[in-house]
């Protein structure tokens, strides 16, 4: 059998006309790489967005891969790097650049300064705020973040809401009682899926939601 | 005062950080908005509420 050659058009042919040159030119900021975060990665570099910011600094875990994009070769790598490697496998032509520290709100604007369009992807709701507060002081970008994806509860209870003039949540607003039940691939990857739709509209110049 | 569309009557002169105590929020998990603008986290026990303000607040849970 001929090896078909993969070009950046083909891997995008079924893309939505019309958008894949803005897609290409845009890049994204992902902050966290767990459930969230790798799988809204995933996402972004399928549909070709140009560029893609990835920070966390912790490595692949064995309880991890119940819901993150990483497979069993991975344990033991730095989840930026297991990430890149997935996501050159999947989309070759997406750039990807990997940063492996800790957010605190001391280097949250050095580390987010070349992205307009953040998602906060954090596992610990502490880091949420620091994050999401830092950004907004500062001004000038978007934030998608989330909160509220646990268990197994209806998918249809997660929701994209603008709650601030530049913050997006995606989740299903549960009251934090609800947490420490556990974390599952559908209902993690649906809110994941909220915060990648929303960024390809934000992308797309469309801001209500 | 309107917080998150409710609206709700608030003491006089009460600061920010006084009111999301009294109301139960862990301070640590939120952002709020002040009448459209963000208040920055080192304003919070300055920052005084009158019954005006429009809120909004959010509060994170765990998870991702």
């Amino acid at each position: 059998m001929q090896a078909q050659k993969i070009t950046e058009s083909a891997l995008l042919a079924r893309n939505i006309p019309g958008i894949n040159e803005k897609l290409k030119k845009s890049g994204i900021a992902i902050a966290g790489l767990g459930g969230l975060g790798s799988n809204i990665a995933v996402m972004l570099a399928r549909i070709g967005v140009g560029k893609l910011l990835l920070v966390d600094y912790d490595v692949v875990e064995p309880g991890n891969l119940n819901r993150q994009y990483y497979d069993t070769t991975h344990i033991g790598l730095l989840k930026t790097e297991a990430l890149k490697s997935q996501i050159n496998k999947i989309n070759p032509f997406v750039d990807t650049e990997a940063v492996a520290v800790k957010i605190e709100a001391g280097n949250v604007l050095d580390v987010f300064k070349d992205y307009s369009i953040v998602c906060e992807a954090f596992d610990d709701p502490q880091y949420k705020a620091i994050l999401v507060n830092a950004l907004l002081e500062a001004g000038g970008k978007k934030i998608i973040a989330a909160s509220g994806m646990n268990g197994y509860g209806s998918a249809n209870n997660i929701k994209t809401k603008r709650t601030l003039k530049n913050l997006y949540v995606c989740g299903d607003s549960m009251p934090a009682e609800q947490d420490g039940i556990g974390f599952m691939a559908p209902r993690v990857i649906v809110c994941a899926a909220h915060q990648a739709n929303m960024a390809l509209r934000l992308l797309l110049n469309i801001e209500e939601e | 005062m309107y917080v998150n569309g409710k609206e709700i009557s608030v003491q006089n002169k009460i600061s920010l950080y006084e009111f999301l105590n009294k109301e139960g929020y862990e301070i640590q998990r939120v952002a709020v908005e002040k009448n459209g603008n963000i208040v920055p986290r080192k304003s919070y026990e300055t920052e005084v509420l009158s019954d005006k303000d429009k809120l909004e607040i959010v509060c994170f849970v765990g998870g991702g």
